[in-house]
């Protein structure tokens, strides 16, 4: 609550929301035509992004501006605070769904197709399944590439907090490589992904299998990219000299988020390639 | 609740002027503003929908509309009362009323607020637009089940990034809404002494905030079955389309009370306020509205009876979903306890409220009969469940807000409405509403199936009667629209506190509440 707060922090005017709207239109009518073979919903589509892009660089570059210029009272930080966990949460939630789906699919759909064996005679319930109608071509096990994964994703998190760590105690070094090892770790997990999605021997067409293996470690991969960005900015700022020991929300909120990726990660671990 | 001492300034930069004052508003009673006129468009968009739903249903056979373009009327119908009307509209008293009612000058974010409100925009534009692209708007019932969603054409892309875009403004603000009540509170305005408003929109934003990821999921696997060939929802891959329905009605069932819960929190300010006592039993209604939230998410396959569930399932979704009706009656008994022996007074909004605490507990006890599952495997899309969420959704949320509209107008323009008015508009939405709901009951029990533009011949009668009160419901809503429209351009000055009962600080402000309200904290005792 908001005694130590004389005077709240209200922002002026601002365009950005609409230009958010603007992008969003772009890229969701872009898609639509785009998905329907309809010209020239690519161009409309890539448009959306730029906008997006110009967007989110012109926005948060403003609210980086408010920021180093002090309008931010302990109240906004809190604000940004429980805004960032709750965000985050909502995203848990969309991973929730797809877990979701994979767990009826590996526990419920696949079982009750094999046990109407009216329609699919012959067909066996088993884990990994492309379904009676789908040719499975192959799997993804656990201890190869993923492993390795997981132990890069695993120390990007370290490195992450030794980062952290090194901002708190004012140890700008420290806090530079510690973030560009975190970086260079997530681009070499994407690079072994984009590697093992290369060699794989099955598609995201491969029944549910490939379906639920696509999905989800696509978007994990994707969330992944989004952080790796995040960091890669947040570097940026480090090296011009942002953040202080006590003043550095913006590099908690993105190490919160990568976090959160490393947990997804270990569930896709676990419950994708493993069990 | 508590009583107040506020002081509030007025002071530096006053109104933006122009069309920038809306368009990059970081005010947040200019957008919730924004947010009610929206709502009310689309109401009555999706209002002459289901005007032409009745007039094709008036009378057996094909009348007016094809069956392709009829399936089009109801599922836009419910697309955009939910999306467009009820949740914008509730949104858009959370904007005005929440940031008042805590003492705080604006909501925590003020541009994400901006941002939430014209994401709408684009959304409605796909969804509306989708009527004119080839094959027409989408035509598979609100729910969008595969197979049907699978098969649907360009419109159903739209629709489904329409959803997408309506998600993202939702989750957005919620987490606003959220990190406003926990972070902008006034001194001494402590959780259990929050309006009861701000309290169920608090539970609404975490409904919203668990529920709509979920649905941008669902609505994820739908695109990529359409077109990258997943096959979540094909059993020839492994997948089931009663998948689609799992996960869609996880985000459904918390939805419903998305749309209601903000409803509760305005009858349980309207109600003290001209029963002249403060609400009965605050810290039970606080549970209740908890304990439905937290039940809201295990029920959901009570939407599902018929799809071949374990008879395990099955009652274990009857029975959670008897279980709901226990904080929900805790509600009701606290709205008549808090009547009772008060010296009441029946302007329009409490005409509202006490008309929906009657019709919704209708609602909510024909819910009560679909749980029962060998009731519900008879009566599963038949008008008795048109009926049923009818209840709930129009006599309970609509009506709740069009209470509430009548409650806060003064405080909003300034001046009061014309209170006869608002009698008729009353009156004629009421008796028009059970006119139009109540056969559907009998023609639901009797077998008629919904969503379908024909029927046997048997049904002429409860559907003619139907009708009729529908043209009434419908030509009734454009006087609510020039009730509003009168109010503001004029009227008697509505004074600070509009309402003798009216407790909360909204009602220490000025009417109309100036453009900057509370810029230093009042006190809270």
């Amino acid at each position: 609550m908001s005694q130590n707060a004389k005077n709240y922090y209200l922002p002026s005017p601002s365009l950005w929301p609409l230009i958010a709207s603007i992008a969003l239109f772009l890229m969701a009518s872009g898609f639509a035509m785009f998905l329907n073979k309809i010209e020239p919903g690519q161009y409309v589509l890539i448009t959306g992004f730029l906008v997006l892009a110009y967007l989110m660089y012109g926005w948060f570059s403003e609210v980086i501006r408010e920021s180093i210029a002090g309008f931010f009272n302990k109240q906004v930080d809190r604000s940004f605070r429980w805004g960032m966990g709750w965000f985050i949460f909502s995203e848990v939630m969309f991973f929730f769904g797809f877990f979701g789906a994979l767990f009826y699919a590996r526990n419920v759909s696949v079982p009750w197709i094999a046990d109407a064996q009216l329609l699919w005679p012959g067909f066996v319930a088993t884990w990994p399944t492309a379904g009676p109608g789908i040719e499975l071509t192959g799997t993804m096990g656990a201890w190869g590439l993923p492993a390795i994964n997981t132990l890069i994703l695993l120390t990007s998190g370290a490195t992450l907090t030794w980062a952290h760590w090194g901002l708190m105690k004012n140890n700008r070094q420290q806090l530079t490589i510690g973030l560009v090892l975190t970086v260079l770790l997530g681009a070499a997990f994407l690079f072994l992904q984009a590697h093992e999605y290369a060699e794989a021997a099955f598609t995201i067409k491969t029944g549910i299998y490939g379906t639920t293996f696509y999905m989800l470690t696509g978007f994990h991969g994707l969330h992944v990219t989004m952080g790796a960005i995040m960091l890669a900015f947040i570097l940026l700022r480090v090296i011009k000299g942002h953040f202080d020991a006590k003043n550095h929300f913006a590099f908690e909120a993105v190490a919160w988020y990568w976090h959160f990726v490393d947990v997804v990660w270990l569930f896709l671990f676990i419950f994708v390639y493993w069990l | 609740m508590s009583t107040t001492t506020a002081t509030h300034h007025d002071e530096h930069h006053g109104h933006p002027t122009g069309i920038m004052r809306w368009v990059a508003s970081t005010n947040h009673k200019d957008i919730g503003t924004m947010y009610l006129w929206f709502s009310f468009t689309m109401f009555l968009f999706a209002g002459a929908m289901a005007m032409g739903i009745r007039a094709e249903l008036f009378q057996p056979g094909l009348q007016f509309v094809d069956p392709h373009t009829f399936n089009q009327l109801t599922t836009l119908h419910g697309l955009i009362m939910i999306f467009g009307a009820i949740m914008p509209a509730f949104v858009g008293f959370a904007n005005w009323q929440v940031p008042m009612m805590i003492g705080a000058p604006d909501m925590a974010f003020p541009r994400l607020n901006n941002m939430s409100f014209w994401l709408l925009i684009p959304a409605a534009i796909l969804l509306i637009s989708s009527i004119f692209v080839p094959g027409g708007a989408v035509a598979g019932g609100w729910t969008m089940y595969p197979p049907l969603a699978i098969q649907g054409g360009l419109s159903m892309d739209m629709s489904i990034l329409a959803l997408h875009i309506l998600g993202i403004s939702s989750i957005v603000g919620s987490i606003n809404i959220i990190t406003t009540i926990f972070n902008m509170r006034a001194p001494g305005m402590t959780l259990m002494k929050m309006p009861m408003f701000v309290w169920t929109w608090l539970i609404t934003a975490y409904l919203l905030i668990a529920a709509m990821p979920v649905l941008a999921g669902a609505l994820t696997m739908l695109i990529t079955d359409r077109h990258f060939g997943t096959t979540f929802f094909d059993a020839a891959g492994g997948g089931d389309p009663v998948l689609f329905q799992h996960v869609f009605w996880f985000f459904g069932h918390p939805e419903v009370y998305i749309m209601i819960l903000p409803a509760f929190g305005i009858l349980s300010t309207i109600i003290p306020t001209f029963a002249r006592k403060p609400l009965f039993g605050y810290a039970s209604m606080v549970y209740a509205t908890t304990a439905i939230a937290v039940l809201s998410f295990v029920v959901w396959a009570h939407h599902m009876f018929t799809t071949g569930m374990p008879v395990a399932g099955q009652l274990f979704f009857m029975y959670s979903t008897m279980l709901i009706s226990v904080p929900t009656g805790v509600k009701v008994f606290n709205w008549v306890a808090t009547m009772w022996k008060g010296s009441m007074t029946f302007e329009t909004p409490m005409l509202f409220s006490i008309a929906v605490v009657f019709l919704f507990t209708i609602g909510g006890f024909s819910g009560l009969v679909l749980a029962i599952l060998p009731v519900d495997i008879q009566l599963q899309d038949t008008y008795y469940v048109v009926a049923h969420f009818h209840y709930v959704l129009f006599s309970g949320a609509a009506m709740a807000i069009m209470g509430g509209v009548y409650y806060w107008l003064p405080k909003w323009t300034g001046h009061m409405y014309d209170e006869t008015l608002g009698k008729w508009h009353f009156w004629l939405t009421t008796i028009a509403f059970n006119v139009t709901f109540f056969p559907m009951h009998f023609t639901g029990l009797a077998g008629m199936p919904r969503r379908i533009p024909d029927y046997s011949l048997q049904f002429t009668e409860f559907n003619m009667i139907s009708s009729l009160g529908a043209f009434v419901l419908g030509l009734s809503q454009l006087l609510f629209l020039y009730v509003v429209i009168k109010c503001i351009r004029g009227g008697a000055k509505a004074k600070d506190k509009a309402w003798e009962g009216a407790e909360g600080l909204e009602w220490t402000v000025a009417s109309p509440a100036p453009f900057h309200t509370f810029e230093t904290p009042p006190t809270v005792k």
